[in-house]
């Protein structure tokens, strides 16, 4: 049997919102003169470019606004440069800069090291926490890490007697 | 919060302090900060074009500490909610609603608007996971927070409650359909709970985390399922559905889905695609022929392994988007204040910004039974 608004309720707010043309922000094409004009805008004031922004070859300029911070440098930056020659439809874009993220992690790492700052690996990857909440996983993972470790000790100590 | 690799993050009190850098912009002191689902993706580097020193967040609210010259709608001192998406109100799609496709806010990607805090692929801005922040386009996106409104539910209307309430909308509901939900994090319980006030007739929500499961259940009054329970959730729903499939499934996941061996190694460990696309899956083959499929959760830009002939041999509408926040606003809003929703209640962790290392474990391995995490900056804490 098809069920009534009497069988919910007990749900607050069933079905307030199921007539389209009674919601207000239900979103309709709002179709305006400006379609299928392209780039026709009046556009918002540029924000001035300081810094080095790359901006997708499938646009012709940058954005109206952009974050400005951490622009491209070093060797990651010369790869996020190559990346931006291609389009975002190419996987040579993508994979460029996913590989420039991680030189990056090494560069910013040794950005740390040359400012003297040893980063607290515990604490970034939430170790208080862990040990915190899931004391089980955590032996779980070193004591997998330790069969791994001598698990490499004691094959390079066969290997090396091998030699002898 | 600075990024320093994937699973690392730290505090950092060095960051400079952000300034105008456009008549348009505001400098919002934040007194609140989430962490959402897809901010674990960039801190998982998933997301292409994550630059170290990033600082995320793009779900938070705060005071205005100042105004570029050309802001008229708010003032210093007004406490706001900033969508998580940066909007110009000006250009084409902003002009029909599409707030979240914005094209003058994002110069490095043109398949995505401006979204604080989430890499340069989305325009290389910093996030709201600090003391204060960088606001664009300050008259367009940032709301004042209704006098009456608890703080905690105004955060949460910046993001996990307009996109719950969008995959429930995108999903062109009628009263009676199945609604599949898959994903019981934060915004797969919104949308569970949007469903209803939609009309469904049935609101079934499939993960795989118990404890979630357990809160959806009450939450959002539907039913749940562990999908490690059953044999195969396409051929559950199938089955639970008279042999015919979800009117509507959504999918509120996104790239790092559990539940398909193949998925995962391709997806995420090896990254040979945009991620997993376990749910996506499910919900293509799970939905009925002539069905809708509404996404919401979060892909990587290259491409996934998705059954996209069944797609044209059932018929199947697909709607996806990043939510349109400003435009959900008032109607959310009336929502909140009715008490059809109560956003608050999905809150279980309250962390100090100066340990968002272990937020970010906490909230990524699902430690504590923590569902959704804000931060509080030292300022907020006075």
């Amino acid at each position: 049997m098809k069920k009534t608004a009497e069988d919910y309720r007990h749900i607050n707010g069933w079905g307030i919102d199921s007539d389209p043309l009674d919601v207000p922000n239900y979103p309709m094409k709002r179709r305006t003169e400006n379609d299928n004009k392209g780039m026709i805008w009046e556009r918002p004031a540029q924000q001035p470019a300081l810094v080095e922004v790359l901006h997708s070859n499938e646009r012709p300029g940058i954005s109206a606004v952009f974050g400005s911070p951490n622009p491209p440098s070093g060797l990651s930056g010369r790869l996020r440069r190559f990346a931006f020659r291609y389009s975002e439809s190419t996987w040579t874009h993508w994979l460029a800069l996913l590989f420039a993220d991680r030189i990056n992690m090494m560069e910013g790492l040794g950005d740390d090291l040359k400012r003297g700052h040893i980063p607290n690996l515990f604490a970034e990857h939430g170790g208080a926490s862990e040990l915190k909440y899931n004391k089980i996983g955590l032996a779980r993972k070193l004591l997998t890490v330790g069969a791994i470790i001598t698990v490499i000790v004691v094959v390079n100590k066969l290997r090396s007697r091998d030699d002898d | 919060m600075n990024y320093r690799g994937p699973y690392r993050v730290r505090a950092d009190r060095n960051k400079p302090m952000p300034e105008i850098e456009h008549s348009s912009d505001a400098i919002v002191r934040v007194t609140r900060s989430c962490i959402c689902g897809s901010d674990l993706h960039l801190y998982h580097g998933l997301v292409p074009d994550t630059r170290i020193g990033t600082t995320f967040g793009h779900e938070f609210i705060g005071v205005v500490e100042e105004i570029g010259d050309s802001v008229q709608n708010l003032k210093v001192g007004d406490n706001v909610l900033v969508p998580f998406n940066i909007a110009c109100g000006k250009c084409v799609f902003c002009e029909q609603g599409l707030y979240g496709n914005c094209h003058e806010s994002n110069p490095q990607a043109t398949a995505v608007g401006g979204i604080f805090g989430y890499s340069h692929t989305a325009g290389g801005f910093d996030g709201g996971q600090a003391e204060y922040v960088r606001v664009p386009y300050a008259d367009i996106g940032p709301t004042i927070i209704p006098e009456d409104m608890d703080h905690d539910d105004a955060v949460l209307l910046t993001d996990v409650v307009p996109t719950g309430y969008q995959a429930a909308e995108m999903g062109g509901i009628k009263p009676g359909d199945t609604v599949v939900v898959f994903g019981a994090g934060p915004i797969g319980i919104m949308a569970a709970k949007s469903a209803w006030l939609f009309g469904a007739g049935r609101v079934i929500v499939i993960d795989h985390i118990e404890y979630r499961l357990e809160f959806v259940k009450k939450y959002a009054q539907c039913e749940a399922y562990n999908f490690r329970s059953l044999e195969d959730p396409v051929l559950f729903i199938k089955k639970t559905t008279d042999w015919i499939g979800a009117d509507v499934c959504i999918d509120a996941v996104g790239c790092e889905a559990a539940g398909d061996a193949l998925q995962t190694i391709t997806g995420r460990k090896l990254m040979l695609q945009a991620g997993s696309a376990t749910a996506l899956h499910w919900a293509i083959n799970s939905v009925k022929k002539g069905g809708i499929v509404s996404i919401v959760g979060v892909y990587g830009p290259t491409g996934n392994l998705i059954p996209i002939g069944n797609v044209v041999n059932k018929g199947i509408t697909i709607r996806a988007n990043q939510a349109s926040v400003k435009r959900l606003l008032p109607r959310l809003i009336e929502h909140i204040q009715a008490g059809r929703i109560d956003p608050k209640a999905i809150i279980t962790h309250r962390i100090p910004m100066e340990e968002v290392g272990d937020a970010y474990h906490i909230f990524s391995a699902k430690l504590d039974n923590c569902i959704k995490t804000i931060l509080i900056p030292p300022s907020a804490r006075k």
